[in-house]
C-alpha cells in the first residue's frame, strides 16, 4: 500500500538537487527548520531556571564547601593559638607532689576585649581532631570568623569561674562548631584550654529552649536570682539542624582544673599532636 | 537564551563544549569568590544565640 513512495525513492536517486546528508543530519531534516527565535517566555523560563540553579549551588556552598573550608581554617587557628600557650607556659617544671592533690581552686582570668581570642575548646564527642577558638562577643565577627569561631556570652562567667560559662557557636555553616552537640552522651568531656591551663567539664544534660531564653545562660540557668556554687559551663547553638527555631542547650558541670606547665589532661593528651 | 549563546559561540561542536565548560567553571569560581560570601553576609539564616539578637 505503501509502496508507490517508496519505489519512487528508490528509482531516481541521483536527480535530488538536496545534497545527500548521512547520518543523524539526515533524519532532522533541513537546517532551517529547527530555529526558534528568542521568545520572551523562552527566556523567562530559561532565567527562572538558573535562579534556582543559584540559590541550591549557594545552599550547597554555605553548608558543605564553605563549611568544610571555614572548619579547617578555624581548626588551624585553634592549634597555632594553643601551641603559643603550651610553648610560653613550658619552662615552669610541674611538681609531681601537686598533681596527687590536685592543683587547689581554679585559676579564672579577667574577661577579654571584644573579639580577643582566649580560650580553645576541645569536645572528643566531635571529632578526635575537633579543636576550636573561642573569643569574647557572640557577633557574627567571632561566630562567622575564619580564625574564631565560638563566642563567649559578654557578662557570663569565664573558663573555672563559680556560675556559667557559656558559649555559641554554629550548628552547621561557617564551620558548625556545635555541629554534632546533640551527640554529647552524659560525663563526655568538655575542654578549655587558655594561656591558664586545662579546665575539664562533664557533659550533664541537653536543653531546647526558645531563642528568647536568655536564663538559660544565667549563673545558675533559669533561676538568675540565686547565687550559684556550681561551675558550669553552657554549649548554645540553633535547633533542629538547619532551621533556627529554637536553641539547643549543653550544660557541662567543672570537674577539674591544671596548670598549662602540667600539660594537658590524660585523655586529652591522646589526642593532641604530640610536642 | 541558552541556545542562543550556544549559536553564538565559534566553531565545531567539541570547542563549543570546551567554552561551555570554561566558563562554568568561571562562573562558579567567581560565584564562590565574591557572590556567595556576599550573599552570606546578608541572608543570615544561621542565628545561634539566647537573648537578644
Amino acid at each position: 500500500m505503501f509502496a508507490p513512495i517508496r519505489i519512487d525513492c528508490m528509482t531516481e536517486p541521483a536527480k535530488s538537487e538536496v545534497p545527500v546528508l548521512r547520518g543523524r543530519r539526515a533524519q532532522r531534516g533541513p537546517k532551517s527548520r529547527v530555529r526558534p527565535g528568542l521568545s520572551v517566555f523562552g527566556v523567562v523560563g530559561e532565567l527562572l531556571i538558573t535562579g534556582g540553579a543559584l540559590v541550591l549551588l549557594f545552599l550547597g556552598w554555605q553548608l558543605w564547601w564553605n563549611d568544610a573550608v571555614m572548619a579547617a581554617s578555624q581548626s588551624r587557628a585553634a592549634e597555632s593559638i594553643s601551641q603559643g600557650w603550651v610553648d610560653e607556659g613550658k619552662p615552669d617544671p610541674a611538681p609531681a607532689a601537686a598533681a596527687e592533690a590536685g592543683y587547689g581552686d581554679p585559676v579564672v582570668a579577667a574577661a577579654p576585649g571584644d573579639q580577643t581570642a582566649f580560650a580553645v575548646l576541645y569536645v572528643p564527642r566531635f571529632g578526635d581532631t575537633y579543636k576550636r577558638t573561642i573569643a569574647e562577643g557572640t557577633g557574627t565577627n567571632v561566630l562567622n570568623s575564619p580564625d574564631l569561631g565560638i563566642g563567649h556570652y559578654p557578662g557570663t562567667q569565664m573558663p573555672g569561674e563559680v556560675g556559667n560559662f557559656a558559649i555559641a557557636s554554629h550548628r552547621s555553616a561557617n564551620g558548625g562548631g556545635m555541629h554534632l552537640i546533640h551527640e554529647l552522651q552524659l560525663g563526655d568531656a568538655i575542654y578549655v584550654q587558655t594561656a591558664d591551663g586545662y579546665y575539664t567539664y562533664r557533659f550533664r544534660d541537653l536543653e531546647y529552649v526558645p531563642p528568647s531564653a536568655v536564663e538559660a545562660i544565667a549563673p545558675v540557668p533559669h533561676d538568675p536570682d540565686l547565687t550559684p556554687v556550681d561551675r558550669l559551663i553552657a554549649l548554645t547553638t540553633c535547633n533542629p539542624l538547619l532551621s533556627t527555631a529554637e536553641r539547643i542547650i549543653a550544660y557541662g558541670v567543672f570537674e577539674s582544673w591544671q596548670p598549662t606547665a602540667a600539660g594537658p589532661p590524660a585523655e586529652l593528651a591522646a589526642l593532641l599532636p604530640a610536642a | 537564551m541558552y541556545a542562543a549563546i550556544w549559536r553564538l559561540m565559534p566553531g565545531p561542536v567539541w570547542v563549543r563544549l570546551l567554552l561551555v565548560l570554561v566558563l562554568l567553571a568561571a562562573v562558579l569560581y567567581s560565584l564562590a569568590t565574591w557572590v556567595f560570601p556576599r550573599v552570606d553576609t546578608m541572608v543570615n539564616n544561621q542565628e545561634v544565640t539566647v537573648g537578644a539578637p
